[in-house]
């Protein structure tokens, strides 16, 4: 991943000629979900944390009560996506510039990819598989909006 | 305002310009990027840990409300005051790194708005410290 940086304002030479420029995608995502995650992320903190008595009310009830209208399970699973491809996305910018020897940088990059897929698919499949209603859920823990069994 | 690069070539020499106690002299240019990483990695981290303790919400409604006990817990509730300045931080600086690529004067005014950056992250603590120190410390629901 060694990247000879040009002299500013050296005109742009197109060697990779058809070919993506996946730094440049990079760094517009960044960019692009960084303003995006600055409006999800303070709603969540808004609603969250400081509304009412904040984390006092964070319970199973306050998340399943969320999870149960698909504005809040969109929400959140956007906000996931957008935040841990730009986490990695930086975190792997920060390897590169740190970690010159090669294995040690493989490792890290690996792991920060693995710690991305298995997070993303894992987060999205809670959201969207989560039943507030469950019968699992015993019956003094039960939501009120859930049909008594 | 004073011409930035001209500004930022000359520093290593004029005695006057150099910041004290420090052998670095990219001045607030650099202290933002220095931020910037620092709270990045930061609010990484914390993701990681928030992905799967929300997890716990498909396990079962015990497993929920235990690690989120933990998270009312006061020493993270500091914690979570801090990981808040950190995003703010991230966020704000976020702004003015966007205004720096894309505006046409940003690069002119990037020390001014490294200081709005700096004013509107003293105002975000002062509006939301007080109000979750509060939740944290307080007693009763």
């Amino acid at each position: 991943m060694s990247t000879i940086i040009e002299a500013p304002r050296s005109p742009r030479v197109r060697s990779s000629k058809g070919r993506v420029n996946w730094e440049k995608w990079g760094w517009l995502y960044m960019r692009l979900s960084g303003v995006l995650l600055l409006i999800l992320i303070f709603g969540h903190l808004f609603v969250n944390l400081v509304l009412g008595q904040g984390i006092k009310e964070i319970d199973f009830a306050f998340v399943a009560g969320k999870y149960a209208t698909p504005f809040w399970q969109w929400w959140d699973v956007v906000m996931l996506w957008l935040a841990m491809i730009h986490g990695s996305n930086g975190m792997r910018t920060i390897v590169n510039d740190y970690a010159s020897n090669r294995v040690v940088r493989r490792v890290l990059l690996g792991g920060i990819l693995v710690a991305a897929v298995v997070l993303i698919v894992l987060g999205t499949l809670v959201v969207f598989t989560f039943d507030p209603c469950s019968t699992l859920i015993p019956a003094d823990q039960a939501l009120s909006f859930c049909p008594v069994p | 305002m004073p011409n930035e690069a001209a500004s930022t070539l000359t520093t290593a020499r004029s005695s006057s310009k150099r910041p004290a106690g420090t052998l670095y002299r990219g001045n607030t240019g650099m202290w933002s990027w220095v931020l910037h990483r620092i709270t990045g990695v930061a609010i990484y981290f914390f993701l990681l840990v928030h992905v799967l303790d929300t997890a716990m919400i498909r396990v079962s409604p015990e497993a929920y409300d235990s690690v989120m006990s933990t998270y009312k817990n006061p020493l993270m509730g500091l914690g979570e005051t801090a990981l808040v300045i950190a995003i703010m931080f991230h966020a704000f600086n976020g702004i003015r790194i966007i205004l720096i690529d894309f505006w046409s004067k940003g690069a002119k005014y990037q020390r001014v708005m490294f200081w709005i950056v700096i004013a509107l992250w003293v105002i975000g603590t002062a509006g939301f410290a007080p109000i979750h120190l509060h939740n944290v410390f307080t007693e009763g629901q």
